[in-house]
C-alpha cells in the first residue's frame, strides 16, 4: 500500500462571515492549502469535499478552475471532515492518484441543527415529544459518567476554561475571549449538567489538506506530515447513542473506541507515542469521556489530570491547541480538517503561541457524531 | 375534554396501567422501543409486539432547559417554556428507554432510582383536546414509611 503525506493545509477562519457563501469560503480554504503546498490547482488530479449545509461541495471547483477532475462529495454527519480525510488518503493508497484535495466548508445558522429524525432512524415522533437533540444526549452520557467515575462539574468547567483560553491564542477562531471557570458554571443551564458555556456552536468556516504520495512528498516541502492511519467506525449494538430512543441493556463500547483502537493498530503506535491531540469537544463533557476513550487514561483519572493541567498546551497531553470545538464552532464537514491544519502546524513547529513545546513527533485526531460515527487519523513528522 | 394519545403505537391507554409497546424479536429475542420494522442486534425482519414493564430505574438523565426547535410540538413559546427532565429508564433486563420525566429539578433526580411509567398531558389543541404523552415518575414513598 502507498503511503500518504500531508503537503499542504489551508484554513478560512471559522466564524460568521455574512453574505459569504460556504463555497467561496472552502474555495479560499483550498487556495491557502496550495500556496502551503507550492503547486497549482491544475496538479490537483481528484478531490473529496464535505458538507452539512452545500448540496454539491463540487461547486468549489467553478471558483478555483474547471479542470474536469472527479470531485466526489460526502456527508457523514460530525464525522464527514475524517470522511473526506479518509477518502482522500485511501485513493493515493490504492495507487490510483498522486495529489488530491480534501475540503470541508459549512454555513450553518445559530443554534442546534435541525433534520427529520426519520433521516436519522428515529422514530416520526422522536422530534415533536421533543427527544430529537444532540445536546440532549451528551449531557446525559456524561451525568452518566460523571456518576461512575467520580467527575466534577467543575472538571467540565476547567475543559471549556482551557479551550476559550486557547481560543484567544487561535486568531483563526470564533470565539476569542477567555471566560472564568466561575462564569462558565453560572451560564445558564442548558441540559444538565452542561451550561451555555460548555457547548459549542454551529458557525461557519472551511478547511483543506492536500494530499500528496509519500515518496514523492518531498518534491514540494521539506516537511511532509504523514498520515499514518485514518479509520472510521460506526456503533454497535450496545453502545450508547445519540438520536436513540431505546439503549440496550447489554452494553459495548462506543464507536470511538473501535475507531481509536484501529487507528493505532494501523498506525502501528500507542496512545503513548502520542506529543499533541485533538479530540470532538462537541461540549466539555464529551472531551472528558473522548480522554478515555481514546486510550489517553483509564475512566476516572481525567479528574487528576485536568485539575493538574496536563491537558493544557504546556501539559503531558496537550488537548484541544485551537480551542477545539469549544472556541472554533462547529462547521460540520470542515471540523475534522481544522483539527487536521492544527496538527500540521503543532508537527511542523509553526503553531506560534499555540507551539506545544519538545518538537511534538505524533498528532491524534478524533470526530464522533449523529447517529453513531467515529473517525480517528493519526498524523507523524 | 378530549384526551388523544400523541401516537397511537407508543403506549397502551387508555389504561390504569399503561405499558410502553416495544418489540422483541423472534429470532434473538433483543428488546427495544417503539416496536421496529426490523431487530438491531440480528437484522431480523420479525419482531413481534413486546409490553414493557411499568415501573424501572433510572440509569442516567438531564434537563431540557431551552424550547426544542421544529419539529417539537409541544405547543410552548420562549415565554411559556418550562424546562422537563430527561433521562433513560432501565426497564428490568427488557431494555433502556428514553423518556420525558415528571421531574424536571436535578436535585431531586438521583440516577439508580425507581421510577414508574404515567400518561401526561402533553399540550393542548385550539379545540380544547389534551394531547397524552408518557414520562415516568419517581415512585413515592410507600405508605407510613418515612412518615
Ligand atoms: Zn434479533
Amino acid at each position: 500500500m502507498v503511503d500518504v503525506a500531508i503537503i499542504g493545509v489551508g484554513l478560512h477562519p471559522f466564524g460568521r462571515f455574512g453574505d459569504k457563501s460556504a463555497i467561496d469560503m472552502g474555495a479560499d480554504a483550498v487556495r491557502a492549502a496550495l500556496t502551503d503546498a507550492g503547486i497549482a490547482w491544475p496538479q490537483v488530479q481528484f478531490g473529496f469535499g464535505g458538507s452539512f449545509e452545500v448540496d454539491n461541495p463540487d461547486a468549489v471547483t467553478s471558483r478555483l478552475g474547471l479542470t474536469g477532475i472527479p470531485f466526489m462529495d460526502v456527508y457523514n454527519g460530525c464525522a464527514t471532515a475524517a470522511t473526506a480525510l479518509q477518502l482522500t488518503a485511501d485513493s493515493i493508497r490504492s495507487g490510483q492518484y498522486d495529489i488530491g484535495v480534501a475540503v470541508g466548508m459549512d454555513k450553518h445558522g445559530h443554534g442546534a441543527f435541525t433534520s427529520d429524525p426519520v433521516d436519522y432512524g428515529a422514530p416520526p415522533w422522536y422530534g415533536e415529544i421533543g427527544h430529537f437533540l444532540t445536546t440532549k444526549f451528551f449531557a446525559m452520557k456524561i451525568n452518566r459518567y460523571m456518576h461512575d467515575h467520580g467527575i466534577s462539574h467543575e472538571t467540565l468547567a476547567r475543559v471549556a476554561a482551557k479551550g476559550y483560553r486557547n481560543g484567544v491564542l487561535n486568531p483563526n477562531a470564533l470565539r476569542r475571549k477567555a471566560i472564568s471557570e466561575a462564569d462558565i458554571l453560572s451560564s445558564r443551564m442548558l441540559n444538565y449538567p452542561l451550561t451555555q458555556y460548555m457547548f459549542c456552536s454551529p458557525d461557519e468556516g472551511a478547511a483543506a489538506v492536500i494530499l500528496c504520495r509519500a515518496d514523492i512528498a518531498k518534491e514540494y516541502t521539506p516537511t511532509p506530515i504523514y498520515l499514518r492511519a485514518t479509520t472510521l467506525r460506526t456503533r454497535r449494538y450496545g453502545a450508547f447513542e445519540v438520536h436513540a430512543s431505546w439503549a440496550a441493556i447489554e452494553q459495548d463500547d462506543a464507536p470511538t473506541v473501535y475507531a481509536s483502537k484501529a487507528a493505532y493498530e494501523m498506525a502501528g503506535i500507542g496512545p503513548e507515542d502520542v506529543d499533541v491531540i485533538q479530540l470532538q469537544d462537541t461540549d466539555a463533557g464529551a472531551e472528558v469521556i473522548h480522554m478515555a476513550e481514546n486510550g489517553f487514561c483509564d475512566d476516572g483519572e481525567q479528574e487528576q489530570l485536568i485539575a493538574d493541567g496536563e491537558t493544557e498546551i504546556g501539559g503531558r497531553l496537550p488537548i484541544n491547541t485551537d480551542g477545539g470545538l469549544i472556541a472554533n464552532g462547529e462547521p460540520i464537514g470542515a471540523s475534522g480538517l481544522r483539527q487536521v491544519y492544527e496538527l500540521v502546524q503543532q508537527l511542523r513547529g509553526t503553531a506560534g503561541e499555540r507551539q506545544v513545546p519538545g518538537e511534538p513527533r505524533v498528532g491524534y485526531a478524533q470526530l464522533y457524531g449523529a447517529p453513531g460515527t467515529a473517525g480517528v487519523s493519526i498524523l507523524s513528522r | 375534554m378530549t384526551q388523544v394519545a400523541f401516537h397511537p403505537d407508543v403506549f397502551t391507554w387508555p389504561s390504569d396501567d399503561p405499558q410502553l409497546i416495544g418489540g422483541r424479536c423472534a429470532d434473538c429475542e433483543s428488546i427495544t422501543f417503539p416496536r421496529p420494522t426490523s431487530c438491531a442486534r440480528c437484522g431480523s425482519t420479525s419482531v413481534e409486539e413486546h409490553l414493557l414493564p411499568r415501573r424501572g430505574t433510572l440509569w442516567t438523565f438531564t434537563t431540557q432547559g431551552f424550547l426544542p426547535k421544529e419539529p417539537y410540538a409541544g405547543g410552548e413559546t420562549n415565554e411559556t417554556f418550562q424546562p422537563f427532565g430527561v433521562g433513560i429508564v432501565e426497564l428490568g433486563d427488557d431494555v433502556r428507554v428514553e423518556s420525558r420525566l415528571t421531574e424536571n429539578d436535578p436535585a431531586a433526580l438521583t440516577i439508580g432510582m425507581e421510577l414508574e411509567l404515567r400518561v401526561v398531558p402533553f399540550r393542548t389543541d385550539p379545540d380544547g383536546t389534551v394531547v397524552m404523552t408518557f414520562a415516568f415518575a419517581p415512585v413515592e414513598q410507600a405508605a407510613g414509611e418515612g412518615a
